[in-house]
């Protein structure tokens, strides 16, 4: 009756033969630095890649031949994934990997950047830098709501939704009343009204969290939708031009070369993204909230026992993550863009995919969230200099890694023990 | 309950001590009824209020964040903090006090240990360093030794002793008569959700088993002498890990030969379950060979093994043995759907499926309203009886029944051990694995005793009891024949641990 | 991390209320597969006759399904009203002074929601008018049936998505991934349909191969991950769904797929000889696609309930650990959902681009029918022919939506209103008793069990 024969082992015992994962991992690092060295090193040019330290071609930069820029770094590379190979000691692998990753992109940078068209050999890194920090915004923001929700033991896919009403009742209500703090706490408040109906309905009618977060994003992209075209669309002027945040410089801050100008002169929202990132990952490693979250996304049974209202706790964290969403859809509309339809386009879902990707930490999420911002930049910066390489493919980065990742070929990612399980006491 | 006092609760499985003590925890809401502690009437709200109570109380599971430290878990509801409305954890006197706690009682744990890596007996020890660091005066012990070892079931009751000594109470919830005789100062027997009787440690097992039991429990099974045959299923030095990687059955030779019953006894957790998984190619055996007729089958697949001739009653119906949403007759045929007649090709032939179902409902007694009666609505015997009507119903040369007859009533009990005897008369090679010494010893022409992933010893039916429980309390065969002469009331814990009566 | 051990985990055990509710499920889903054509001899033939009384419970269950799914419609309607009511600001500032003339504010309310869901019902079912005018010779027959044609249009393709999911979460496995596997499926047909040059009927046919085979290949993905490492289908299945979506936008503007006479984001249309035929004429848009999908429904119905594989399926998908002991292979077995999954999904893309939707590839060409397809399979109870019946209300929504936006003004995303408040509604059933009164009867709740967490 079938052909296909799988074994009956649903999670292979671990093998820790010669081929461990580390090795695994030196392996597949050891090909990439040498595709690197050899056709990164082929392909570029003579010409220099420069890599400017400013927002064009100008002023002071790090510059390198290209063929040899591409070759020394894919070497190193080549270095990295043949150190793990040999076996390095445990502690050294993320270092020893991440010096590889970061190695093999710098040749295909080498590569990319000397053979641009003439004129255009240099990549201007304070835009990158910058450019990477906006794009991971919503990601950064759509990753702690799930880090909030998840933690406490709800399966978070609605973060798409959350978003999106966040962004629109932003826009709404900002525009409504002119005023950029309202807007805020209105995109608050529409990213909190999806997190409550998720609550209500996960929690106290027990409905299957995924479906729930399903069915929530449709039900966002249908309102904001439908509201957009009767009201937005009608009448731009009163209901869809929201003032925006204006730039707020840090002192100090701004003055640090490239960093400074990429990072301190502007968006409030990545100030705060940011900062919400470092509060979230104290809070919920140091203070009792934290340690009663994390309890009730692992073990609700024994929070129960403990006297941990593990319901309460849940309700309140899921809105707190609709909280955080909202501002995250506010970041489009009250900073940089007006409200358009389905305006957040799949950004949900790519933070669900840096949750995962950072392990349900918040420091994790936001070093994924900037690594696919980061692609997402590079295949804008790509496709200026008319690149070969389809900024699509550039696009599907984060998707491809994150099932890499789930697939235990980068280590093992491992999701709160209760995420996902309603409690029912008893 | 007096201070400083040892008071079990003994009763079988479901009787309702648990329950009871979930109450009393606060965990569960009486219908009626009140609870008074140093006379007055307590109202129990949760958890917290009868932790405020001085109620504290280790569950039969561990009620343990396994990826928390020991002093996370320990502060885990009562943190101590900081840094007012942030509240931030103060770790340093979390862990403070979770050594000074340690060692007070003598319960010596690492605060900075991760739960998932640490042994059985010691996550139970952290619980009850969790009951006390929160001042209880009343600790409630559920099941404690169900999990232990007998070396880490001594250790638990030096812990309770002292725990005795600076003044704590204790409530010990047990099925085991050995270590209530052991330990406690007075003991309240439970039968049904009602309180049968108390009595003083001084009363005789048979004494207090009959309160528990409610009647005398001797279940003989009628047999003929077997006949045994050429060896069917041979095991050699089989190794086998359990869910965690941690060595479960350890090198295990064991025979079985035709037209005979070998009987595997054993406090439960004692690889027996693995053991009888890797024959059955639900687990991987890490060395050793298991052949079914001289031919090797470890490594097959389950399917292939079940085809080779095996039947096979897994010792936990609801998960392994059924699947509750299907009907009778669609779980009669679970292991035979795609075989003729039953399914040939892709199709399934519903009405050869609903013929049979039909017979072997009559052949088996099994009272359903109906074959399309999903299995779930059946009592536990019925469904118990399913499983034995599927895998008895086709030719075997080697039937398997893990605990047969767990959580079954009597009458169902006789009738599939009656079923399991008829099965060895007919020349099938059966192996009957049960924690119930009492059906082993009626039921086994051969008793091989289990202890620590070995069999420690292969005795006859004859063999008296205390012998065969000091067997599988880990004692070598010669030392235990020796001490059984003189030894007839000795702690051997779970010896005779209760048969279920009602359903689990 | 194995299914052992999770399912060993003491916080698993379902409350008994909604182990009460799963029984019930059950009985439900007994009693309905008895009112199937095809199931009826399976019961029918051997058994005694069930009672009168049995008769009875039977019904009132099933009758309880629909009650909330029928009161669920309503819900969803009322709110529709209330969204239209305060989107309008001709309407709304009627209420400003709602009471000094309250006639005004319910008057103005009541002519825009009648009419707009009028326009609704005309779009999709019946127009009178047109009925009207082929009575009096103004217009020709085709008119009365357009509405029907452009709801089984709508309808097709979701049924292909909807069998998709429901297939998947019967063998225990959510598949979010219907949408990437439809897209993977429309590209193959698409590239089948404009690239071999086939005689008519055999180009249709490996058309139709085509995306069902790249459906299939987009579904074995995550199955056997989940097969090999465990990792979960919900994860893997989002993911893939991006991936599909950005490949089919690069390779739209790829060298002979992109249509030469245009500079925008469209491939050349697919030939004529690999187009499902229509089944009313040329002007009525109801194509083939609609049979298929009868047949489609028709099989997965066989397949679940009738074969050998369905019953390993099901038996999967209830209990994984007492599959696993009676032989059955666990992993293949969730290999095997999730390339029959995608097939469906696949054959649901076809449907997009051989049919009379679009004829060519664009980067929205599979619309949402992969999302719309997990409502479909919810409202449809996770059941064969219910998950069809689902199909037909969406797919009438989605044509009625159309007509309502261009003679209402109303937008089409209200129709995404209504379908995603129909599924919310019928998933917590207790909320629909609860804001009816109704008695605490125990209706069919959704499996709400099924996909455990990640």
């Amino acid at each position: 009756m079938s052909t296909m024969a799988v074994p009956d082992v649903a999670v292979a015992p671990v093998d820790e033969g010669f081929w461990n994962r580390n090795r695994k991992v030196g392996l597949v690092l050891l090909a990439l630095g040498l595709i690197a060295a050899v056709l990164f090193g082929a392909l570029a040019t003579d010409q220099r890649a420069r890599f400017t330290l400013s927002e064009d071609a100008a002023g002071a930069a790090l510059e390198i031949n290209g063929t040899f820029g591409a070759i020394l770094f894919g070497v190193v590379a080549l270095a990295a994934g043949a150190a793990l190979l040999a076996g390095l000691p445990k502690r050294w692998f993320l270092t020893v990997l991440g010096v590889g990753l970061v190695a093999f992109v710098f040749s295909f940078l080498c590569w990319q950047v000397s053979a641009a068209p003439a004129g255009q050999n240099f990549m201007p890194l304070v835009n990158i830098i910058r450019g990477t920090f906006i794009l991971a915004l919503p990601l950064i923001f759509g990753a702690l709501a799930g880090v909030l929700c998840e933690r406490s033991g709800v399966v978070n896919v609605a973060i798409e939704g959350q978003l999106l009403m966040g962004a629109f009742s932003g826009a709404l209500f900002g525009s409504i009343s002119g005023n950029v703090w309202v807007g805020l706490v209105a995109a608050a408040i529409g990213g909190a009204f999806i997190s409550l109906l998720l609550a209500i309905f996960s929690i106290r009618y027990l409905v299957d969290q995924v479906v729930m977060g399903i069915v929530l994003n449709l039900l966002a992209v249908g309102v904001t939708g439908f509201l957009y075209e009767r009201l937005m669309q009608t009448n731009t002027e009163r209901y869809n031009s929201a003032p925006r945040f204006s730039n707020w410089e840090i002192p100090l801050l701004k003055d640090i070369p490239v960093i400074g100008p990429a990072l301190f002169r502007g968006n409030i929202f990545l100030y705060l993204g940011l900062l919400l990132v470092l509060v979230i990952h104290i809070a919920l490693f140091r203070t009792r909230w934290g340690l009663r979250t994390r309890s009730v996304g692992e073990h609700p049974t024994a929070a129960d026992t403990l006297g941990v209202r593990v319901l309460g706790l849940r309700y309140r964290n899921v809105l707190l993550a609709g909280v955080v969403a909202g501002i995250g859809g506010a970041s489009y509309t009250l900073a940089l863009y007006s409200f358009t339809k389905n305006m957040i386009g799949g950004k949900g879902f790519i933070a669900l995919a840096a949750l995962i990707f950072g392990r349900w930490n918040p420091t994790g999420a936001l070093l994924a969230a900037l690594f696919f911002g980061f692609a997402d930049q590079l295949a804008t910066y790509l496709s200026t200099i008319n690149s070969v390489i389809p900024s699509q493919f550039l696009a599907m980065l984060p998707y491809l890694a994150t099932i890499l990742a789930v697939a235990g070929l980068v280590g093992r990612v491992r999701a709160p023990a209760a995420d996902g399980k309603p409690y029912v006491k008893g | 309950m007096e201070p400083g006092e040892i008071h079990a609760l003994l009763g079988e499985n479901g009787a309702g001590k648990s329950t009871l003590m979930n109450v009393l925890y606060g965990l569960y809401q009486p219908d009626e009824g009140e609870i008074l502690v140093d006379g007055e009437p307590l109202k129990l709200r949760g958890p917290s209020d009868a932790i405020g109570a001085g109620i504290g109380m280790v569950h039969q599971h561990f009620m343990l964040v396994p990826v928390f430290t020991v002093a996370e878990n320990i502060m885990l509801g009562a943190e101590q903090v900081r840094g007012g409305i942030a509240g931030f954890l103060d770790r340093r006197r979390a862990r403070r006090e979770v050594t000074e706690v340690s060692e007070r009682y003598g319960l010596r744990i690492d605060p900075d240990a991760v739960i998932e890596d640490l042994p059985v007996g010691i996550q139970q020890r952290v619980e009850i360093v969790k009951a006390l660091t929160r001042d209880v005066d009343l600790l409630i012990l559920d099941e404690p030794t169900a999990v232990l070892t007998p070396q880490e079931t001594e250790e638990l009751l030096t812990v309770m002793r002292s725990l005795k000594a600076a003044g704590k109470s204790i409530v010990f919830i047990t099925h085991k008569l050995g270590e209530v005789k052991a330990i406690a100062d007075r003991i309240t027997v439970i039968r049904r959700g009602k309180v049968v009787g108390t009595a003083s440690p001084e009363a005789s097992r048979d004494e207090l088993a009959a309160l528990m039991v409610g009647r005398s429990v001797r279940l003989t099974v009628e047999k003929a002498p077997a006949t045994p045959g050429r060896p069917v299923l041979e095991v050699s030095g089989l190794v086998v890990d359990d869910d965690r990687q941690v060595r479960a059955v350890d090198g295990v030779d064991l025979t079985v030969h035709a037209g005979e019953v070998l009987g595997v006894a054993g406090v439960q957790g004692n690889g027996q379950t693995e053991l009888i998984e890797a024959i059955m190619g639900l687990r991987p055996a890490l060395a050793g060979s298991v052949t079914l007729d001289g031919e090797r089958i470890d490594g097959w697949s389950t399917k292939k093994v079940l085809r080779a001739g095996v039947g096979y009653v897994p010792e936990d119906r609801s998960v392994d043995g059924l699947v509750k949403e299907f009907s009778v007759a669609e779980n009669l045929v679970l292991d035979m759907y795609d075989r003729p007649p039953f399914g040939g090709g892709l199709a399934l032939r519903p009405d050869a499926i609903a013929e049979s179902a039909k017979e072997r409902i009559a052949q088996f007694d099994v009272r359903t309203p109906s074959a399309e009666a999903p299995v779930g609505t059946l009592s536990g015997g019925n469904q118990q009886k399913v499983i034995v009507a599927r895998e008895l119903s086709r030719p075997l040369k080697l039937f398997i029944a893990a605990q047969p007859t767990r959580g079954v009533d009597v009458g169902s009990i006789e009738f599939i051990h009656g079923r399991v005897i008829h099965e060895r008369d007919v020349g099938t090679a059966v192996l009957v694995v049960s924690s119930e010494l009492d059906e082993v010893i009626g039921l086994a022409d051969r008793i091989a005793v289990m202890y620590r992933g070995r069999i420690i010893g292969v005795v006859g039916p004859d063999t008296p009891r205390e012998q065969i429980g000091l067997l599988m309390a880990g004692v070598s065969p010669e030392v235990a024949a020796e001490q059984a002469g003189d030894a007839s009331e000795s702690g051997t814990a779970s010896a005779d641990a209760p048969r279920n009566e009602d359903e689990a | 991390m194995s299914e052992r051990q999770r399912s060993g985990s003491p916080d698993k055990d379902p409350a008994s209320e909604a182990q009460a509710a799963q029984d019930s499920l059950g009985n439900t889903e007994r009693a309905e597969d008895a009112t199937t054509p095809e199931a009826a001899p399976a019961t029918g033939g051997t058994e005694p006759k069930p009672t009168l009384g049995r008769l009875f419970l039977e019904n009132l269950w099933a009758a309880n399904t629909v009650t909330v799914t029928v009161l669920s419609l309503v819900l969803a309607i009322v709110v529709g009203a209330i969204l239209m009511i305060i989107s309008d600001p001709d309407v709304l500032s009627t209420y400003s002074y709602i009471t000094a003339r309250p006639s005004d504010a319910l008057n103005s309310s009541w002519t825009l929601v009648s009419e707009a869901y009028a326009n609704l019902f005309k779009g999709a079912i019946f127009d009178p008018e047109a009925f009207s005018g082929w009575l009096d010779g103004s217009n020709g027959w085709q008119a009365v049936l357009a509405p029907i044609s452009e709801t089984l249009t709508y309808t097709a393709p979701l049924v292909f998505t909807g069998l998709s999911v429901a297939l998947a979460f019967r063998g225990g496995l959510f598949n979010i991934g219907a949408q990437g596997q439809a897209t993977i499926g429309v590209v193959l047909a698409a590239l089948a349909g404009f690239l071999l040059p086939l005689p008519p009927g055999l180009h249709l046919l490996v058309a139709l191969l085509a995306g069902a085979l790249g459906g299939a290949i987009w579904g074995f993905i995550p199955g056997i991950l989940k097969a090999r490492t465990g990792a979960h289908e919900v994860i893997n299945t989002i993911m893939l769904n991006y991936i599909a979506t950005y490949f089919l936008t690069w390779l739209i503007v790829q060298n002979g797929v992109q249509d030469p006479n245009r500079t925008d984001a469209i491939s050349r249309p697919v030939d004529p000889s690999a187009q499902l035929p229509r089944l009313l004429g040329d002007n009525l848009r109801v194509h083939a696609g609609i049979l298929l999908a009868v047949l489609a429904t028709w099989a997965v119905a066989w397949l679940l309930n009738r074969s050998t594989l369905g019953f390993e399926l099901r038996a999967v998908g209830a209990n994984p650990d007492a599959a696993r002991t009676a032989g059955i292979s666990v992993t293949r077995t969730y290999v095997l959902i999730m390339v029959f999954a995608g097939l469906l999904a696949g054959l649901g893309g076809s449907n997009m681009v051989l049919g009379s939707t679009a004829s060519a590839l664009t980067p929205l060409v599979v619309a949402q029918i992969g999302f719309d397809g997990i409502l479909v399979a919810l409202l449809g109870r996770v059941k064969p022919w219910g998950v069809a019946l689902a199909a037909l209300l969406f797919g009438a929504l989605q044509a009625g939506g159309n007509r309502m936006q261009s003679y209402s003004g109303i937008s089409l995303e209200l129709v995404t209103v209504l379908q995603a408040l129909i599924v919310i509604f019928i998933a917590a059933p207790a909320l629909v008793k609860a804001i009816f009164q109704l008695r605490a009867a125990r209706a069919a709740r959704l499996q709400t069990s099924l996909a455990k967490g990640w």
